[in-house]
C-alpha cells in the first residue's frame, strides 16, 4: 500500500493485517512508555483544510507514538487565505520532504489529487462528503474486537448519510468485512440511489431491533435551515437512538462528537452497549498501524519492536 | 425608420481559396450529391463538381489529392464559448475560431456570458470589431436576454439585433423567473431574434457538482437531478408556446427533457434543441475518478439518458448537435472536482467523437450526421453550409479512416480541458474551407500534401 485514499483501496486481507498491528500496539498503550521507535526519523505532515479536534490529534498523538516528526499545517492563517492553490500549497510543502501527508479538506477527491502532486504516503483523513477510511478502519477494529468477526453482522447506519462521509466510507468497510448494512434516516437525508452501494433502505426505526449494530451519525443544526428536517424535535421523535428502540443485544456505535438528546439519548451514550469511547481510544491505534503500514511496512520493521518486551 | 441590419457573422480578412481537389468522395446530403468528384474552388467560390479527371483548374490553384478522402458542407456550431472579453487566458477569438477550424467548422456562435457582459450594443460592436481582424471562421455573438445575466432586466434587444446580435441567451445561467422570460418572449415579437435557453431550476441544481444518481451516492458529491433540468423545459416550452415565441433549449441532458421537447413539437410549439457530443458520447460513470474535464453543466447523465439523446437525435426531436465549448485554463481545472468550474472543450474532437460513437457503431448514417452537424446555425438564421455552384465555399476534408488520439498534437484552443482527451477516435479533419478561405490545415496532412520541393524550384 502506498496511500490510504478511499477504504475501497484496502482488500479485506489488508484490513486484517491492519486491525492486527493495531491490536498489537494496543497492547503496547498498556504499558508505562507508550512510545516505539518504528517511525524515528519520519516526518509526517497533518495537512488540514478543516477544523478538526478529535481526527488531527488521533493522527498527531499516533504519528508520536510511532516516534515521527509531526508537523501541523492547517488552512486558517496560512497561505491558503491569501489565495494559494492546493496544488502549490502541496508542492511547496513537499519541498520539505514528508513521508506521509494527512490530508483532511471539505472536498472529495482531493487527497487523491494531492498524491499526485508529491511523492509523500497519502493519508485521507476525510475529503467533503466522500470518504474517512481511517474511520471505517478503526470502526472495524472496535467491532471485530468485540464480535470477534463482522461475516453477517446485521449493522444499521442512522441518521443524515447524505453529508457523512463517514456513512459512506462504513458503509463498504463493513460489506468488505461480510455485514449487512442498512441505512435508515429521513428520506431527505439518505442519498438518491444510495441502494445501490447494496444497502438496505429504511425510513423508521422500527426494526432496528435486529441490528446487532447501530451506527449513530452525527446530526448537524443546519440541516433545518436547509428544509433537510422540520425540526430537531420531530428529527429525535422518529430517529433518536434511545433505550426502547435499542435491542437488548445491540451494540451502539458514533463517530463523535455526539449531540446528546438529538441522535442519541443521554442515557445510551453512555450504557454497557455502547463503545463510543472504545471507538475513540481505537482511533490512535488503529491510525499507527496505518502509519505503519504504509512507512514501514515493506521496510521488514517488527510492529512492536523488540526492546521493548526486552 | 428602419436601421439596417447587419451580417450575423463576421470574420478576418483571408485569401479567397483556389483549389482544385480530386478524386474524394462527396457527400452533401442536401444537395443530393453522394460520389467520387472532382472539386474546383476559384475566387473562394464553389466554381465545378465534375466526374474525376474531367476538371481543368487555374494555373494558380493548389491541387489536392483528395482520394480516400471524403468532402463534406463545414460544420456549423450554434454553442461556443471565446471567453472574450474578459478571460483571454481560456480562448480568444483568434485561438477558438482557430480550434472551430481544426474541428471542420466554418461558422460559429458565441454566448455571451463574458466579463463584461455582452448585454449591451456597444459591448456588442467592439467584439465584432475585434472579430473582423481576428476571427479564423466567420462568427456571429448572441447578446444576453438580461442584463448582466443577473435575471432582473431585459436588455435592449431590438438594439442589440440591429447590432447584430444572432439570437439571446443567458448561457451559463438560467432565466429563473418565469414572468421575466415571458417578458423576454414577448419583446422578441417585436425585436426578432431565437432565445437560447439554458434550462436549469437552481433551487433544485444548487450545491450539485455532477448528476444526481447511484455514482453521486458513492462519491459523496452534491448531486443535480435530471428534473432540474426537465421541468425547466416543460416550463419554458409552455411559455413559448402561449406567447406564440421561438425559443432553442441549449445541449439537453436527459431523457425526460427530451420527453418534453417531443410533445412540445407535437403541440406545434416553435421550439428547437441541441445536444452536445460528450452527452452523446460519455455517462456519470466517467465522473468515478473525479476527472475535472468531466465537469460540465448540465452534468453527464445515466446510460438510458445517453441512449434517450441517441434516440431524439435520430428521431428529429433533437435538431442538431452543438459542442458547448467551454474553455478553462489548466491552473482553474487542476482543483478538487467540486471547485473545479463546468466545461469541456469540444470543437476539435466534436466529428471525430460523433462519428466515432453514432455512425461507425451503426447508429446513424453519415449523412445524418452531416445534416446534424450543420444545421444547428440555421436556428438562428444563418445560411447552411450547401455544396452549391457560385457560392462561397465551405467544405471540410475527412479522414474516416485515420484512427488518432485526441490531443496528442496539443490543441489549437488556448485550453486543453478537453472530455475526449486521450481517447482513440476516427475521423480526422484534414482541411476546412470556410467563406471561401482556407481556414485549417492539418499539419501532418498539409506535409505530405505539398508540392515537392524539387518540383516547386522548377
Amino acid at each position: 500500500m502506498k496511500h490510504l485514499l478511499s477504504i475501497e483501496d484496502v482488500s479485506r486481507e489488508d484490513v486484517e493485517r491492519i486491525c492486527a498491528r493495531a491490536a498489537a500496539f494496543s497492547e503496547n498503550h498498556e504499558r508505562e512508555i507508550k512510545k516505539v521507535p518504528a517511525l524515528r526519523g519520519r516526518t509526517v505532515l497533518n495537512l488540514f483544510y478543516e477544523a478538526s479536534t478529535r481526527t488531527r490529534s488521533s493522527f498527531e498523538l499516533a504519528a508520536k507514538r510511532l516516534s515521527a516528526d509531526v508537523v501541523n499545517f492547517s488552512a486558517s492563517g496560512s497561505s491558503t487565505e491569501k489565495g494559494e492553490s492546493l496544488k502549490d500549497t502541496v508542492q511547496t510543502l513537499s519541498a520539505h520532504r514528508p513521508d506521509a501527508i494527512v490530508v483532511r479538506c471539505p472536498w472529495a477527491g482531493a487527497p487523491a489529487l494531492v498524491a499526485e502532486w508529491t511523492d509523500a504516503a497519502i493519508i485521507n483523513a476525510g475529503d467533503g462528503k466522500h470518504e474517512h477510511p481511517t474511520q471505517a478502519l478503526l470502526d472495524i477494529y472496535t467491532l471485530s474486537r468485540r464480535l470477534g468477526s463482522l461475516d453477517g453482522a446485521k449493522i444499521w447506519i442512522v441518521g443524515d448519510v447524505l453529508h457523512s462521509r463517514v456513512a459512506r466510507s462504513n458503509i463498504l468497510g463493513f460489506q468488505k468485512m461480510g455485514a449487512q448494512v442498512t441505512v435508515a434516516g429521513p428520506p431527505t437525508l439518505l442519498p438518491r440511489d444510495i441502494e445501490a452501494m447494496g444497502v438496505e433502505v429504511r425510513y423508521s426505526l422500527d426494526d432496528l431491533h435486529e441490528a446487532d449494530v447501530v451506527y449513530a451519525l452525527r446530526m448537524q443544526n443546519e440541516r433545518m435551515q436547509q428544509a433537510y428536517l422540520p425540526s430537531m424535535r420531530e428529527y429525535a421523535s422518529l430517529f433518536q437512538i434511545d433505550e426502547r428502540r435499542l435491542g437488548a443485544r445491540s451494540l451502539l456505535m458514533h463517530p463523535g462528537p455526539v449531540n446528546r438528546g438529538v441522535e442519541l439519548s443521554d442515557e445510551v451514550v453512555d450504557c454497557a452497549q455502547s463503545l463510543i469511547l472504545e471507538q475513540v481510544a481505537a482511533g490512535v491505534v488503529v491510525r499507527m498501524a496505518v502509519l505503519f503500514e504504509l512507512l514501514a511496512a515493506s521496510r521488514a520493521f517488527d510492529p512492536v519492536p523488540e526492546h521493548q518486551s526486552a | 425608420m428602419t436601421r439596417r441590419k447587419e451580417q450575423l457573422l463576421v470574420r478576418g480578412t483571408a485569401a479567397e481559396a483556389d483549389l482544385m481537389i480530386t478524386g474524394a468522395h462527396l457527400i452533401d446530403p442536401r444537395a443530393g450529391i453522394d460520389g467520387v468528384f472532382d472539386v474546383v474552388v476559384s475566387d473562394g467560390q464553389l466554381a465545378e463538381i465534375g466526374e474525376p479527371g474531367t476538371l481543368t483548374a487555374g494555373p494558380d490553384a493548389e491541387k489536392i489529392d483528395g482520394s480516400g478522402f471524403h468532402l463534406f458542407p463545414a460544420f456549423v456550431d450554434p454553442h461556443i464559448h471565446l471567453r472574450t472579453p474578459g478571460h483571454e487566458h481560456k480562448e480568444d477569438i483568434e485561438t477558438g475560431t482557430r480550434s472551430a477550424a481544426a474541428g471542420g467548422f466554418c461558422a460559429v456562435l458565441a454566448m455571451p456570458n463574458t466579463d463584461p457582459v455582452v448585454d449591451s450594443a456597444s459591448v456588442l460592436r467592439s467584439l465584432r470589431e475585434a472579430a473582423r481582424r481576428e476571427a479564423r471562421v466567420p462568427v456571429g455573438f448572441l447578446a444576453a436576454i438580461t442584463v448582466g445575466l443577473e435575471g432582473q432586466e431585459l436588455t435592449a434587444m431590438s438594439e442589440l439585433r440591429a447590432a447584430g446580435a444572432a439570437g439571446f441567451t443567458d448561457d451559463g445561467m438560467p432565466v429563473e423567473s418565469a414572468g421575466m422570460l415571458r417578458k423576454a418572449l414577448q419583446y422578441q415579437q417585436m425585436s426578432g431574434g431565437v432565445l437560447a435557453l439554458h434550462e436549469e431550476d437552481p433551487s433544485l441544481s444548487a450545491g450539485g457538482s455532477m448528476n444526481e444518481g447511484a455514482v453521486s451516492a458513492v462519491l459523496g458529491i452534491g448531486g443535480i437531478p435530471s428534473t432540474s433540468e426537465s421541468t425547466m423545459v416543460a416550463r419554458d416550452a409552455a411559455l413559448a408556446g402561449y406567447e406564440g415565441g421561438t425559443v432553442h433549449m441549449q445541449h439537453l441532458s436527459c431523457a425526460e427533457s427530451v420527453e418534453a421537447i417531443r410533445e412540445a413539437k407535437r403541440l406545434g410549439y416553435n421550439v428547437t434543441t441541441e445536444v452536445s457530443p460528450h452527452h452523446l458520447c460519455f455517462t456519470e460513470e466517467e465522473v468515478r475518478t473525479l476527472d475535472t474535464r468531466m465537469k460540465m453543466n448540465p452534468p453527464l447523465r445515466t446510460e438510458a439518458d445517453r441512449q434517450a439523446l441517441i434516440a431524439g437525435l435520430i428521431d428529429g426531436t433533437i435538431d442538431c448537435i452543438a459542442t458547448d465549448h467551454a474553455p478553462h485554463s489548466a491552473h482553474e481545472k487542476e482543483v478538487p472536482f467540486e471547485q473545479a468550474p463546468m466545461g469541456t472543450t469540444g470543437l476539435e474532437s466534436s466529428f471525430a467523437a460523433c462519428y466515432t460513437e453514432l455512425v461507425r457503431s451503426g447508429l446513424m448514417s453519415i449523412e445524418m450526421l452531416i445534416e446534424k452537424m450543420t444545421c444547428g446555425g440555421a436556428i438562428f438564421g444563418l445560411q447552411i453550409p450547401q455544396m452549391t455552384i457560385g457560392e462561397s465555399a465551405n467544405l471540410v476534408l475527412v479522414d474516416l479512416e485515420q484512427e488518432w488520439r485526441v490531443g496528442e498534437d496539443g490543441y489549437e484552443s488556448r485550453s486543453e480541458n478537453c472530455a475526449f482527451g486521450g481517447r482513440m477516435l476516427h475521423g480526422r479533419v484534414l482541411l476546412t474551407v470556410a467563406d471561401g478561405a482556407v481556414a485549417y490545415r492539418q499539419r501532418s496532412f498539409a506535409l505530405s500534401a505539398a508540392p515537392d520541393l524539387d518540383e516547386a524550384a522548377q
